[in-house]
């Protein structure tokens, strides 16, 4: 039953991903990048990450999406068909280098063994909340508090660069 | 007395940064005291370690002074340090000894000459680094000041530097120089390469024990011809002695302080310091014994005809540089020294008294214009007489004994080698008459304005030259043969300072006596001769070329040397170089580096299509190179 | 060799080949999105193949610096585009000699 949930979600998790790639107009780039972080969070929920998956969802496939949104609205980028593609010898060597890069990954990560992944193993409440508050807190709590630090400075990093015209400051 | 050691060159240098580096806001007039005064208390220091030196007090922690570690790298170990020993005081008090008297010298001499600053600061740099020579403890140190002095020789000579040919004189004393340099140098290594040290002490303590004196060992004798080499650079010997008479280009207190008196003598001073070396390589000692003595031969026969004053004191320094290196070549190292002492108060003297005539002369160089200075100028005339009869060995003056000394050896080692020696003291006697009776006695030769000026010189020019006077006259005592009821003081002087006594003579006293008698007398005759050539027939050297005879013209023109030296050495090194550069430097290293060049602006055209400011581009190459540090990363650890 | 891995890569290279291929600004941030969540999906497996949560952790962190690095990089484009007038990565040639 997972086994075959896994491919389906697969499957569309590549189809939406190839569309983001493809896709001439950027919205539905976004829209079809909100279904494949959909379907991560999905394997995200067969691994037993239920915390993550919940993140996931709220922040990639929300807020991110919709700020990709907001600035394609304001920049009212519409007209991107408009444009002449790419010189063909350009393509071809983002596509083979694209796929030496598939190739190599997969040829670098076949001779992993990896054991067959049984859910059963698992603590009890792996991946909840409550336990990974609990190692966020005592093990990476420093890191934690750091990133509030990086979310701080990117604020207002953002404001700042959101600016009409930087000299007035 | 150790704590003011390092003040002896520091003095000096003092001097020559103050001058140098304020030259602009020192009062012309205060910078001759200014470096007189630097220089008269290293003198003072000087003559505080000579009278204990004499003494026989010498501290031993003076002996050897460490200034700072120079150079510390691997087995080479340098440093730079002082050696206080009998020898190097001695040369010492005569630097800066003769070097005061002719600083205060030069402030009348050169007040209103208008680089005077920079001609004292010259003066200043010059004692310095001919103290740093003599008072090395090592080669280094003294080829530092080897330099040096060469470098102030060639800014001194080249001092008037508007007029071409004093340049030129000023280029070929240094070129000269270099030549010997570079012989100094490679003796200098070698001596590194055979004995893995520079210092003196640890230099001769192995060549002693390493080298057996009755075998001729190759390696020594490479090394002593090395240095030899550069001995004769500096000292102008045959065949690199044709800068020394050029050198006169420079002011004449110059002359008198570095091309007479002290630098000159920094070869006689290293073969004396390296003696240790010198006796174990026989052959050696014959070599220098030939050139010396051809030198000492050649620079009179070509000064008994020159006209121009300080021609003819050249001449006569190469000459007796000659008499120096003959001594040293018989074994006689004591007695060179003693030449170079004697030699230094005298021909310093010749040189001032030379310059005070010059200067009454306005300028005027030439003896043929001179005559009958006796009247006008009495001291300087009184001076040069003692210098003169000095030079030419009448007793009791300083250079009857160190003559006699030499012409002793050379008696000791064969009848002929004395017989050639007696033959360049005659003729030092004659062309050093004529110049004395040309310049003094008869008529004034030169015009009516020149003789309306004709003054002598102020007080601060005449004073040193009595007091070197009264040195020429006295300093012929220190060392008295036996025969003359003397004990050979100054050799034992030296003997403390490394340099190996004299052995006793041979000679019977009277066979001594009589070679005395025989010298002096002929020597008297060639005074007389000259008198009665000079004085009574008052016969003039020739105004014009043509009008010499063959042999004379040959002297006149220095035996061509200077041209033969033109068409053997420039002319085919000019025509080397015209040929590399018009040849070589066009057919292949102009196509070289045009190669290079063309070869940057070719890549940089072709490869410049990457450089496409597209950055999905970069992204491609950065994404290809990952993928080949993946595929490396496969093949190196995972199989 | 696990289905996980395999898809995985596969969105990988997907997401660097639409970096390569795409000029517009805006859809290369998507890309880089996708990079970022195939290997998030990644440590989400390998965290529950060793049954260690840390691996959680880090996706958490990921997480945390994409959001901060994709609100920069948007401000960037917003400005970008007001002094261009396009986010056309063709039109940033600023770099080329």
């Amino acid at each position: 039953m997972a086994n075959i949930i896994f491919y389906i979600l697969s499957g569309i998790t590549l189809c939406s991903a190839l569309f983001v790639i493809l896709s001439k107009n950027p919205v539905y780039s976004v829209l079809s990048l909100v279904i494949t972080f959909s379907c991560i969070t999905g394997h995200m929920l067969l691994l037993s990450a239920d915390f993550l998956a919940v993140v996931n969802l709220i922040v990639y496939a929300g807020a991110i999406m919709v700020l990709f949104l907001f600035v394609i609205m304001m920049l009212n980028l519409n007209d991107a068909a408009a444009q002449p593609g790419k010189p063909f010898l350009s393509k071809l060597a983002a596509f083979v280098a694209g796929g030496l890069l598939l190739i190599s990954l997969v040829y670098l990560l076949k001779g992993q063994q990896t054991g067959h992944i049984d859910l059963s193993t698992l603590d009890n409440n792996f991946g909840s909340a409550q336990e990974l508050g609990k190692i966020l807190f005592n093990e990476f709590l420093l890191p934690f508090e750091i990133t509030s630090v990086l979310f701080l400075s990117a604020m207002i990093g953002a404001v700042m660069l959101g600016k009409k015209d930087l000299k007035d400051y | 007395m150790m704590d003011f050691v390092w003040l002896i060159p520091a003095l000096p240098l003092l001097g020559f940064l103050i001058l140098s580096l304020f030259n602009k806001y020192i009062p012309k007039a205060a910078s001759g005291y200014i470096a007189s005064a630097m220089l008269l208390g290293s003198f003072i220091i000087v003559l505080n370690l000579l009278c204990a030196a004499i003494g026989g007090t010498l501290p031993e922690n003076v002996a050897h002074v460490e200034i700072l570690n120079w150079i510390h790298a691997g087995k080479l170990d340098l440093s730079l340090s002082f050696q206080i020993d009998n020898l190097s005081v001695w040369f010492m008090s005569i630097i800066t000894g003769v070097g005061f008297l002719i600083h205060v010298y030069s402030i009348s001499y050169m007040h209103d000459d208008e680089g005077v600053t920079r001609y004292f600061s010259y003066l200043n740099l010059f004692v310095f680094s001919m103290l740093l020579l003599v008072m090395g403890s090592n080669y280094v140190v003294m080829f530092m000041g080897w330099e040096g002095v060469g470098l102030c020789s060639y800014l001194l000579i080249g001092f008037w530097f508007k007029n071409q040919a004093y340049n030129d004189a000023a280029k070929k004393a240094f070129i000269m120089n270099r030549i010997g340099d570079l012989g100094f140098l490679l003796g200098m290594l070698l001596i590194y390469n055979q004995f893995g040290s520079l210092e003196y002490s640890t230099v001769f303590n192995q060549a002693v024990t390493i080298i057996n004196p009755n075998e001729p060992s190759g390696i020594i004798f490479a090394i002593t011809i090395l240095l030899f080499v550069g001995a004769m650079g500096k000292s102008a010997q045959i065949p690199l002695y044709t800068w020394l008479p050029d050198a006169m280009a420079g002011p004449t207190p110059v002359s008198a302080l570095i091309h007479a008196a002290t630098m000159v003598t920094a070869g006689i001073y290293m073969i004396a310091r390296s003696n240790v070396l010198y006796s174990l390589a026989p052959c050696t000692l014959d070599i220098i014994y030939i050139i010396g003595t051809s030198t000492a031969i050649l620079a009179a026969l070509i000064g008994l005809t020159q006209t121009d004053i300080k021609k003819v004191l050249a001449y006569s320094t190469v000459s007796q540089l000659g008499f120096m290196f003959m001594a040293i070549g018989l074994g006689g190292y004591t007695a060179g020294v003693f030449h170079v002492t004697t030699h230094a108060f005298f021909k310093a003297l010749l040189f001032l008294g030379a310059g005070s005539v010059i200067h009454a002369m306005g300028g005027e160089q030439d003896i043929r214009k001179m005559g009958g200075l006796m009247k006008k100028l009495p001291i300087t005339f009184f001076t040069f007489i003692i210098a003169t009869l000095a030079i030419a060995g009448i007793p009791p003056l300083a250079g009857f004994f160190s003559k006699d000394a030499i012409l002793a050896l050379a008696f000791e080692a064969s009848p002929i080698k004395w017989g050639l020696g007696v033959f360049a003291a005659l003729l030092t006697t004659f062309y050093m008459f004529r110049m004395l009776f040309l310049t003094f006695f008869g008529e004034f030769r030169g015009t009516t304005h020149q003789k309306e000026h004709l003054h002598e010189s102020p007080l601060l020019m005449t004073i040193p030259l009595m007091i070197l006077a009264a040195l020429t006259v006295f300093s012929g005592f220190i060392d008295v043969p036996h025969v003359l009821g003397g004990h050979n003081w100054f050799s034992h002087y030296l003997a403390a300072a490394n340099i190996a006594l004299p052995e006793a003579s041979h000679i019977p006293a009277s066979t001594e006596f009589l070679l005395m008698g025989v010298a002096l007398t002929l020597v008297v005759l060639v005074i007389l001769t000259t008198y009665v050539l000079y004085v009574s027939k008052k016969t003039m050297p020739a105004a014009s070329d043509s009008e010499l005879s063959f042999l004379d013209k040959l002297s006149y023109n220095k035996f061509y040397v200077d041209e033969i030296y033109d068409a053997v050495i420039v002319k085919p090194l000019a025509f080397l170089s015209d040929f590399s550069s018009k040849v070589l430097e066009k057919l292949f290293i102009d196509r070289i580096v045009n190669f290079t060049g063309k070869s940057v602006q070719w890549s940089g055209k072709t490869i410049r299509f990457i450089q496409s400011g597209d950055v999905n581009i970069y992204a491609i190459f950065m994404v290809f190179g990952i993928v080949i540090i993946l595929f490396i990363n496969l093949i190196l650890f995972l199989n | 060799m696990s289905e996980y891995l395999v898809l995985c890569c596969i969105l990988f290279s997907l997401g660097a080949f639409g970096v390569l291929i795409r000029r517009n600004i805006l859809v290369m941030f998507m890309s880089i999105e996708l990079m970022l969540n195939s290997v998030n999906l990644l440590l989400v497996y390998f965290s529950a193949i060793h049954n260690d949560q840390s691996g959680q952790v880090f996706v958490f962190f990921i997480m945390a610096v994409a959001a901060a690095e994709i609100t920069i990089g948007l401000a960037i484009l917003v400005m970008i585009f007001r002094h261009i007038g396009s986010i056309k990565i063709d039109s940033l040639k600023e770099l080329k000699w």
